[in-house]
């Protein structure tokens, strides 16, 4: 197979991925139309409408701001530094992720009765979704070329010149597809808005779904939460166009020196420590107060080692199949950047901001119709985490393909090596923390999703995520907290694993030589 | 340990595999002696002991999806004549009426509509009534006493409520006593109540009856409105030690003392409609009807052969409730209530 036919070939699974992650979008649209008119209109204009929108953008500009903050300083001390601890932070610090949104919500409302609205929401937002700002920014941290920031400090910048001439153009890339996914899933969030009582787009249809009993209105309604994703999309498209990212010098990286933080290191772990207590800590300490509580459940108890089995087993395929599945668009969008490519890569985002009620009617949908024999199957679902964690996979991998020195690829193909020689021996190898970054976001948001499980899980069959929400739906806390717990420790597992692989150096992670 | 954490992984994955290869063959041996799907929106123990004391009874296995009735009613329309659903089992009857609307049910037969009494049964015939709560108030016994309390919904509108009342008006349960509101004194009255309501409930709105229940419970709030099993669900949680609420009825016939009905249907797709009806025969059955009494779902049974008056739980005896005369017809789909809880920009 020669260059050309590789290309052709990428090309072609990338369109047919793009093709995959527009069918909850084009559901949607099929459902919207047979509502009429004239109640699509009413529902859109009424007043509510405008208050619904401010308040969308509201969220989304603050809270996205807020996580890139959070998750740029977070990744930058875990990688960059000799924090004490680093590899326990770095484990930590993803975990909220996996705390289940009730769970956090109810937590916070306990702590402090009195959040609520804007702020409140913002808040509870801002701690749960900043890991998917830190996952790609550290992975893009992990694979930049330290030499570049060593070079500009012995020139005798200071670390925050530093940083912000040198280290931010290198992690752009990175940040803005970890910005972007933020602003769509707070597009798209239900649960904790609900709880701390913020009203948005999504909220309300997911009002006009489950007390409606209207999916197709439901449907009319998320139009405006396509619109509002394109534009998002658009201004990220704009944002990262043009712009070249640092790349890795052609010698391979090799770990950066850390910066030595002194008495810094004090504040930086009281920061980290500050973090860790409100994003981890208070939905953690919530868990095991429902636990001690010892109150008593009137539902039975799914077994937690058959739930996590089936959490596990789901998640895990998923995470691999996003990964993979990734990889071609990322390729194709950083080594071949035409107008038609960036209009297919940024197709396979829009799933990410839309309500999970309609997503997951749009799998039923297509199961029911085309694929009848697999309705219902883990397979199905495995595949529906794929679709609907897969933007958070793309961002992962596309930053660090980013960083990947096509030279370096050219060289090979001109030495004779076939395209696939070259993916497996030259690219794989330097992309890998990203697309172990993307393993982890994707494993982590699929343990605990909820509302497509419940429609696409064998009949009788449980995970963490649903036998959590079957006892904690009927107020049984204390049967609820364990399978949360369990969660959090699955949680753990890939965080802690995939951080001490990927910070062997890049010729070992390869096995050759 | 990334080698162990691997192994784990793939055990996992293998042996979920096994049992996904073996469900195949569980599924061909069950055919021959019939299982039957059943949607499951109501209280997932209850339905469980239904569905063992079924199989035990009748040979006929069944497979129980639990999830938010909502959900499951529009899983059902998507399905369409795919679902695998035969029989669906929901805690109110709008979701029923909906699923009625779309011609997605299979019409009962007389005999298990005669199990209950009419008014509680699908007026089409579509569905029939298996076990009703009622709506009542809240209050804490520490901050109201039970002279102070309003004997209408309506008066709950009152200035003197206040900061003081908590509402969880997203919740399916609270949409019948919009409607019946609605129906009593007609839409405009049921805006202005509902605008009253909200500017009362200032931040004690909450997206269920739980948590309405807990905090009123606490003191967070002092009264709401809710169905009555969420509080003896609490009290059986947290033990009646930590319980400093009560519950109090509505004055006879107040367009807030509202009976929601829990319904089942058999889905005209259904490729083991027998079966299903056989089910729904023995939900209302007197075995059926015994086994929900018996459960902590704390619901009233409403098989006709039941004895109204025994005080299950400590609760006020079925034939000592005097709710608003509004009818399953009259309650629908629910949709009149959603148009007004919209305009009154309260969902």
């Amino acid at each position: 197979m020669n260059g050309r036919r590789a290309a052709r070939l990428v090309a072609g699974i990338s369109l047919l991925v793009a093709a995959t992650l527009l069918l909850p979008v084009t559901f949607l649209v099929g459902q919207a139309a047979q509502v009429g008119r004239t109640e699509v209109t009413r529902l859109l204009l009424r007043h509510l409408t405008g208050m619904l929108l401010v308040n969308t953008v509201e969220l989304s500009a603050v809270v996205t701001v807020a996580c890139a903050a959070i998750g740029v300083t977070a990744a930058w001390f875990a990688e960059r530094t000799n924090l004490p601890g680093r590899r326990i932070w770095r484990a930590v610090i993803v975990l909220p992720l996996a705390m289940p949104d009730f769970v956090v919500g109810y937590a916070w409302t306990s702590v402090a009765p009195a959040i609520h609205g804007l702020l409140g929401a913002a808040l509870v937002m801002a701690l749960s979704l900043y890991p998917l700002v830190y996952l790609p920014v550290a992975a893009s941290l992990r694979t930049a070329d330290p030499a570049v920031e060593e070079v500009a400090r012995s020139l005798g910048d200071g670390r925050l010149k530093v940083f912000f001439r040198v280290t931010l153009p290198q992690i752009r890339t990175a940040l803005l597809g970890g910005c972007l996914v933020v602003a769509l899933a707070l597009l798209a969030e239900y649960g904790a808005f609900e709880i701390v009582g913020f009203q948005t787009f999504t909220t309300q249809i997911v009002t006009q779904f489950r007390v409606g009993f209207d999916s197709a209105g439901a449907c009319a309604l998320s139009l405006v939460l396509v619109m509002l994703g394109v534009t998002v999309l658009a201004g990220e498209a704009v944002l990262t166009a043009g712009k070249r990212t640092g790349r890795p010098s052609p010698h391979g990286t090799r770990p950066p020196q850390p910066h030595r933080l002194g008495a810094a290191a004090v504040p930086a772990v009281a920061g980290f420590g500050l973090l860790a207590g409100l994003a981890i800590g208070v939905p953690v300490a919530t868990i095991g107060y429902w636990m001690i509580q010892g109150q008593r459940s009137s539902l039975p108890s799914t077994s937690i080692a058959a739930a996590a089995g089936n959490t596990v087993a789901y998640s895990l395929p998923a995470a691999a199949l996003a990964a993979l599945a990734a990889l071609p668009v990322a390729l194709l969008v950083v080594r071949h950047r035409r107008r038609g490519v960036i209009l297919v890569e940024r197709a396979t985002y829009l799933v990410q901001g839309l309500p999970g009620p309609v997503v997951a009617l749009s799998f039923v949908f297509f199961a029911v119709h085309y694929a009848i024999g697999v309705y219902q199957s883990p397979e199905l679902l495995v595949a529906a985490y794929a679709i609907l964690f897969f933007p958070l996979a793309l961002i992962a991998v596309r930053a660090a393909m980013a960083h990947a020195p096509r030279e370096l690829e050219e060289v090979a193909g001109s030495l004779g090596r076939r395209p696939a020689a070259v993916l497996a021996r030259i690219t794989l190898p330097l992309i890998a923390p990203g697309l172990a970054a993307a393993f982890s976001l994707v494993f982590l948001s699929a343990v605990i999703e909820l509302t497509t499980t419940l429609i696409l899980i064998p009949t009788g069959a449980h995970t963490l995520a649903t036998a959590f929400w079957a006892q904690e739906s009927n107020s049984s806390y204390a049967a609820a907290a364990p399978y949360a717990a369990m969660l959090v420790v699955i949680a753990v597992i890939p965080g802690y694993a995939l951080g001490r692989y990927l910070h062997r150096a890049p010729s070992e992670r390869t096995g050759s030589r | 340990m990334i080698r162990q954490f691997l192994a784990a992984a793939l055990g996992t994955i293998m042996a979920a595999g096994a049992l996904a290869g073996c469900g195949g063959v569980l599924d061909a041996a069950a055919g021959q002696a019939q299982a039957i799907t059943l949607y499951n929106g109501q209280h997932e123990e209850t339905s469980q002991a239904l569905a063992s004391a079924f199989t035990r009874q009748t040979g006929i296995a069944v497979k129980i999806r639990s999830s938010d009735e909502a959900a499951l009613a529009q899983q059902i329309e998507q399905e369409g004549q795919a679902s695998r659903a035969d029989v669906i089992f929901t805690e109110n009857s709008p979701a029923l009426e909906a699923l009625q609307n779309k011609h997605l049910l299979e019409t009962v037969p007389a005999a298990t509509l005669a199990g209950v009494p009419t008014a509680y049964d699908s007026p089409r015939g579509a569905w029939v009534g298996v076990s009703a709560r009622v709506s009542v108030l809240v209050y804490n016994t520490r901050n109201l006493s039970s002279r102070q309390l309003p004997t209408s919904v309506m008066q709950l509108a009152g200035p003197a409520w206040r900061g003081k009342l908590a509402l969880a008006p997203g919740e399916t349960d609270f949409q019948p006593v919009v409607t019946s509101i609605a129906t009593a004194y007609g839409r405009r009255a049921a805006l202005r109540w509902l605008h009253a309501i909200k500017a009362n409930a200032a931040g004690h709105v909450y997206p269920d009856n739980e948590t309405v229940t807990a905090d009123v419970n606490s003191g967070q709030a002092q009264i709401g409105i809710i169905n009555h099993y969420y509080w003896y669900r609490l009290k059986y949680e947290i033990g009646a030690a930590r319980i400093h609420s009560a519950l109090a009825l509505f004055a006879a016939a107040d367009p807030g003392y509202v009976l929601d009905v829990s319904g089942a249907a058999v889905l005209r797709s259904s490729r083991h409609r027998s079966a299903a009806q056989r089910f729904l025969a023995f939900l209302v059955s007197k075995q059926g009807q015994e086994i929900i009494v018996k459960s902590d779902s704390f619901e009233y049974p409403l098989g006709a052969g039941m004895d109204p008056s025994p005080t299950a739980h400590g609760m006020t005896p079925f034939n000592q409730l005097h709710p608003n005369p509004i009818g399953i017809a009259a309650l629908g789909d629910g949709s009149a209530a959603l148009d007004l809880l919209q305009q009154a920009q309260i969902l």
